[in-house]
């Protein structure tokens, strides 16, 4: 069963094709692990299934409905969350009310109430409470240490309960046991059911964590399966070492 | 439990230090403050004073709106003198092609005035906030002098460069600026609650997401084109406001004096030497800086001496306080209570922690002797720290 669908998805940046009809499946409820060299298309893919870029041609949908191109505010209420590759909190903001701002309500008029109400307070707080951040709630968010704020970034994506969590190189820059801290975190969200995209080329990292792991390389997809199918894959290594079939150049 | 094993994530917990001063003294220095503007009138009742107090509150107005938009979102717009112009002109014309006489009944088209702005400013809006921060700078000024060369050559409805002259209330003497006065300190009163519930909000949240990072608050659901554009508007109506005030006060309405360039980097300039983005930064902004400039133009104007005492004003205040007033004054305030509170953190440690086997020195309070080498053993580089 698929979450996540993208059907022949292609997107360019002037001559460079970063999707060249891209079609893959994220299968729902899973670690699902998206690796491959740089330049592969990883984060363009992102990018374009949460709204951030605009597809050329091709399709999203997340359980068999079509969320091509929608915005990336739509692709949230969606259930869709994404954190990105270089982390991105709101520094001037105390940490508590980082993690408001991804609790946003309909209409003109609640949004016009507080901005914590107690029901979103004890989200926000239970939030916290879930990475570790709980005690550090009133503090200004830009004065947290690096990992700090990559976990404060995964605290307000999850704060809205999304049913779908594309992360982008969780464990960038990260030590080994925060590194372990944001895997049991990872694994302990999944088991509540929230499927989980992860672009990551921490090789150890992705191949204990995921379930199912997909390859992309120049734009489209290459092989996916399980870790240790995936691992001996020679058509992996040889999209990461270059000893392919020549292309030309 | 899982949470208390990430204290090794980063460093341990401070204790913490609230940011803003206790509610008490926030809520009773702006009692305060209204006491002394509402009394302001009655102890100087010297029309040269008041009409200094007349065009204080006209800018304070001016600078609470802007700041609702320029300073929650932080895209900064030095184009708002679009708005004072249509403001003015909205009065003007009304009163004029109506045939009010001058007097209280003028205040009545102030929320017209407030209105009229909001309007004009959803499509200007729509058009300039697709762009990003440094861009849109640019195009505020370009519409500010867009509506200024309308109102020169549109002259059938602006008289062009003849500008138009209000009706002129009857009132004399002392009692001349009164009615502006506190009908100006009436609407900065309403333009602070305004930006007080802006800043409580969901919506106000929003915004300074939108400050923040605006593309990170969009991958979070907040819908950022609408929201901008309301606080856009929103500041539009109550510059429009302060507009809609200053042109029966001054009794004419010109291209040049409406949408006037000087007027735009005033409101900026207060609301950054006040504080960006907070609510009492405008406010005091208005309050130290309108009367100033008044002063010195009318003791040094003959000279233009006083554009120089406040430049030079202009520049300490920028290079002692960067962020401005209320930050910097808080900030430092708060810098005493965080020292503070590390003290005490340290005091407190060796007696739980570290140093449970040394004894003796745990009860003894410093300045005794013997502690100077116990804490600075456990934790050199902050025991150094302090004593510096």
């Amino acid at each position: 069963m698929s979450v996540i669908e993208v059907t022949d998805l292609k997107k360019s940046y002037g001559g460079i094709r970063a999707l060249a009809g891209c079609s893959m499946s994220f299968e729902d409820q899973a670690i699902n692990g998206l690796i491959g060299p740089n330049g592969s298309g990883k984060t363009t893919l992102f990018n374009v299934i949460t709204g951030y870029e605009t597809a050329d041609s091709g399709q999203v949908s997340l359980r068999g409905q079509d969320i091509t191109n929608a915005k990336p505010d739509k692709v949230f209420e969606h259930g869709i969350g994404r954190t990105f590759q270089i982390t991105r909190i709101f520094p001037q903001l105390t940490v508590l009310e980082n993690v408001h701002v991804a609790a946003q309500r309909p209409g003109f008029v609640a949004q016009a109430r507080g901005w914590d109400s107690t029901a979103e307070r004890e989200r926000a707080m239970e939030v916290l409470e879930f990475v570790g951040l709980a005690r550090l709630a009133p503090e200004i968010a830009g004065d947290l240490s690096y990992g700090q704020q990559k976990l404060l970034e995964f605290a307000f994506i999850t704060m809205a309960r999304p049913s779908v969590i594309l992360l982008d190189e969780p464990a960038g820059g990260v030590n080994p046991s925060l590194l372990r801290h944001i895997s049991e975190r990872i694994r302990a969200l999944n088991s509540e059911g929230v499927t989980f995209i992860i672009v990551e080329h921490d090789m150890e990292f992705v191949m204990r964590l995921c379930d199912h792991v997909l390859v992309m390389h120049q734009g489209s997809a290459l092989t996916s399966g399980p870790p240790e199918q995936v691992r001996a894959d020679p058509a992996v290594l040889e999209a990461y070492l270059g000893a392919g079939p020549k292309k030309g150049s | 439990m899982t949470t208390t094993e990430i204290a090794s994530v980063g460093a341990a917990a401070p204790e913490h230090v609230p940011y803003r001063p206790p509610r008490a003294v926030r809520y009773g220095a702006t009692a305060g403050l209204l006491v002394l503007l509402i009394a302001f009138p009655l102890a100087f009742p010297n029309p040269t004073v008041t009409s200094i107090g007349v065009f204080t509150m006209i800018y304070l107005i001016a600078a609470i709106g802007w700041n609702i938009f320029s300073g929650f979102s932080g895209y900064i717009s030095i184009g708002h003198a679009a708005y004072y112009g249509i403001g003015q002109y909205t009065v003007a014309l009304i009163a004029i092609h109506a045939h009010l006489a001058g007097g209280w009944g003028l205040f009545g088209l102030l929320p017209a005035a407030g209105l009229v702005c909001a309007l004009a400013s959803i499509p200007i809006g729509f058009l300039l906030l697709r762009v990003r921060k440094h861009t849109f700078i640019v195009l505020t000024i370009a519409v500010m002098f867009i509506f200024q060369l309308l109102a020169f050559n549109l002259t059938s409805l602006t008289n062009g460069s003849g500008g138009l002259t209000m009706p002129f209330p009857t009132w004399t003497g002392n009692f001349f600026n009164m009615p502006f006065y506190y009908v100006g300190l009436l609407c900065a009163v309403v333009a602070g609650a305004a930006a007080w519930w802006v800043r409580r909000s969901k919506y106000g949240l929003g915004l300074f997401a939108i400050r923040d990072d605006e593309e990170r608050a969009r991958g979070l659901g907040i819908k950022v084109t609408r929201t901008k554009l309301i606080a856009y508007a929103a500041s539009a109506f109550f510059v429009g406001v302060a507009g809609g005030l200053y042109a029966p006060f001054v009794g004419s309405v010109y291209p040049q004096f409406g949408f006037d360039p000087t007027f735009d980097l005033a409101v900026a300039v207060l609301v950054f030497v006040g504080g960006i983005g907070t609510l009492s930064g405008p406010v005091l902004g208005a309050l130290v800086l309108i009367p100033l400039q008044q002063y010195f133009y009318l003791q040094f104007g003959n000279a233009n001496l006083y554009l120089i005492a406040y430049g030079v004003l202009f520049i300490l205040i920028l290079r002692l306080l960067p962020g401005g007033i209320v930050p910097g004054v808080t900030n430092a305030w708060r810098g005493r209570l965080v020292a503070r509170a590390r003290a005490r953190q340290e005091k407190a440690e060796p007696e739980g922690t570290g140093l449970g086997g040394t004894g003796p020195e745990g009860t003894g309070p410093e300045g005794t002797g013997p502690e100077g080498t116990g804490p600075e053993d456990a934790r050199p580089g902050a025991g150094q720290k302090d004593r510096a």
